[in-house]
């Protein structure tokens, strides 16, 4: 119910318009387009293909390896809106969890869970995903994922613990409290789906920031392993040869940029039409 | 004032050891050997036990912990795998370079991007305000290891306008005016990169904090008394609303120092971040760790400072 209002109030903004069809658009690239295309994997021709501008045949020109670069910007698409969903649903499943814990119990509990959250948010994530990625030689594309999703939820749980407090003492609560409601009841009926806007908005602008978080630890060699094409690998892969083929660079910031401003911008008109106070 | 400050500062006290314990337990729990990458070298079964006793990786973990700890207030963070000196030399080499790119963005920010949010709230839901929301978030969009590579490229090797990669030009010789001359170009496009990725923040909040002080009655007055709308914006209205974005200073800095280790390794900017990027190819976890440290304990800083500031500007804070 709050999901549908909250997506015609997204369209109903033409900013958020433009940021829900564009992901749409790519979602449909991402699903169909693979089909389409070439194989992301193959070498064409290393001696006459490699690093081929932009042509008919190949529209965003072929990398040094002479892989056409539309298909594995497609591709990248695909691990990327994946990783950034997976991470993003674990990482606010956890704040959602964590913050109604502290803020529904209180006392010690809620004072232990905050502190831990004080002490890791004075962490960048990206030096928590550094630490934890530089050890292992390799890290499965699945430890990644969970890797993401469990440094992402400190701020989520601080959100959601505020909502809880400031909840707990509306009238609504108060009632079905008196009228004998079992503490799931109360948990699940009414504390939780009042959180849900912000936690809605929270995750739309978390879907970004992962998919940022992802492309530069791609970037830096840690994320999506090679062959397997990823946004910010792609990067990392053009950079010695930018000079000679600039086009299996640009393409995949490019992507990168407009993905996550769509995201951005729907999570913008998510806030101003669920959750006021934040605009 | 005393008992706020005394509370706030035990406060980030305990924030910081949490965040230092989570970073020790982090690096020591997880599956994987820290010197697994010795093996990359083909190194003996011998030779990697005595580098694991070297680095005291066969002590139980409380003992590690307790060493790692007993260290840090010595100022010792151990020793660098990849350079073989002691971690906390290396950091207080980077660190200058690091705080001079971190400061002339922040400058930056604080300038263009007040500016900007200012002209947004006047110019509120206007095509003007619009477009600089869509563009201040496009910057946001953008990764800044990708903007860095592309403008390097462009402004620095296919037009040649500023030097693409560094922090000096080793024949730029003379007086300190010529070299300061050559720092200042070496420090256009790492500064530039890392402010388009980062000036929405500000740029969001003097909006908004703008906004606010524009709906309060003491401007419905300064308008009624019929001053100049340039006055009553930037004298009466901006002078109250630019204090709180300004004390949020702390808030800017993990996206900084984040952002650094992007900018700064694409620009060879030899500061904090480009060290921890070269640490994690190197696969140094002493050095890697010992910048964490420094991080979390500058962000720990900033953010009581940020908090100090506003205390001494808004005395309702430590009021109440």
């Amino acid at each position: 119910m709050v999901a549908v209002e909250a997506l015609q109030a997204v369209w109903r903004a033409p900013r958020g318009r433009a940021g829900l069809t564009f992901l749409l658009f790519l979602v449909l690239l991402a699903v169909v387009g693979p089909l389409l295309l070439p194989d992301p994997f193959r070498q064409f021709d290393l001696l006459d293909l490699a690093s081929t501008p932009p042509s008919l045949e190949h529209p965003f020109g072929t990398d040094q390896l002479s892989r056409d670069v539309l298909a594995r910007v497609v591709s990248g698409a695909r691990i990327s809106l994946a990783v950034a969903a997976i991470a993003v649903v674990l990482s606010v499943s956890l704040g959602a969890g964590i913050g109604l814990v502290a803020g529904y119990w209180g006392g010690a509990v809620d004072a232990l869970l905050m502190r831990f959250v004080d002490g890791a948010l004075a962490v960048p994530r990206l030096f928590l995903l550094l630490l934890v990625l530089a050890v292992p030689a390799r890290v499965p594309l699945v430890w990644l994922i969970l890797l993401i999703g469990t440094t992402g939820w400190f701020a989520t749980s601080r959100l959601v613990r505020a909502e809880v407090l400031r909840l707990r003492e509306e009238t609504f609560v108060r009632a079905a409290e008196a009228l004998g409601a079992s503490r799931r009841r109360v948990i699940f009926r009414h504390l939780l789906v009042n959180t849900a806007g912000p936690l809605l908005v929270a995750a739309t602008l978390g879907v970004g920031d992962v998919i940022l978080l992802e492309a530069g630890l791609s970037f830096l060699g840690l994320g999506v392993q090679p062959p397997t094409p990823s946004w910010g690998g792609m990067i990392l892969d053009a950079r010695p040869v930018l000079e000679a083929a600039p086009w299996a660079g640009l393409f995949p910031g490019i992507a990168i940029t407009l993905t996550v401003l769509a995201t951005n911008l729907v999570g913008d008109a998510l806030r101003d039409a669920l959750d006021p106070r934040g605009a | 004032m005393r008992p706020w400050l005394l509370g706030r500062s035990l406060q980030a006290a305990i924030t910081l050891a949490v965040a230092i314990v989570l970073l020790f337990l982090l690096v020591h729990l997880l599956p994987g050997d820290p010197l697994a990458r010795e093996g990359d070298r083909q190194l003996t079964a011998v030779q990697l036990e005595g580098l694991r006793a070297r680095y005291g990786l066969d002590r139980p973990l409380p003992a590690q912990l307790g060493a790692f700890l007993a260290g840090l207030a010595r100022g010792d963070l151990g020793t660098s795998i990849e350079y073989g000196r002691p971690v906390t030399g290396l950091l207080m080499e980077r660190l200058p370079a690091t705080l001079l790119l971190g400061g002339t963005v922040l400058l930056l920010n604080f300038t263009i991007g007040l500016w900007l949010g200012v002209r947004q709230a006047v110019r509120k839901d206007g095509a003007e305000d619009r477009w600089l929301t869509t563009l201040s978030l496009a910057g946001y969009a953008t990764p800044s290891f990708w903007l860095g590579l592309v403008l390097a490229w462009l402004v620095g090797i296919r037009w040649r306008l500023l030097p693409p990669a560094g922090m000096s030009d080793p024949l730029v010789t003379g007086g300190a005016l010529s070299v300061s001359a050559d720092l200042l170009r070496h420090l256009v496009l790492p500064a530039l990169t890392l402010s388009i990725v980062s000036i929405a923040g500000t740029m969001r909040y003097q909006r908004s904090a703008m906004l606010e002080t524009l709906r309060l009655p003491y401007i419905v007055t300064a308008r009624a008394k019929g001053l100049a709308e340039d006055r009553v914006v930037w004298h009466h209205a901006w002078r109250n609303a630019v204090f709180p974005v300004l004390t949020l200073f702390g808030l800017w800095l993990p996206i900084l120092v984040s952002g650094s280790v992007f900018v700064e390794s694409v620009f060879a900017w030899p500061g904090l971040g480009s060290l921890a990027a070269a640490a994690v190819g190197n696969r140094d976890y002493p050095l890697l760790m010992g910048a964490s440290v420094l991080v979390a304990t500058m962000v720990v800083l900033a953010s009581l400072l940020s908090d100090l500031a506003y205390a001494l500007l808004d005395p309702r804070v430590r009021l109440s």
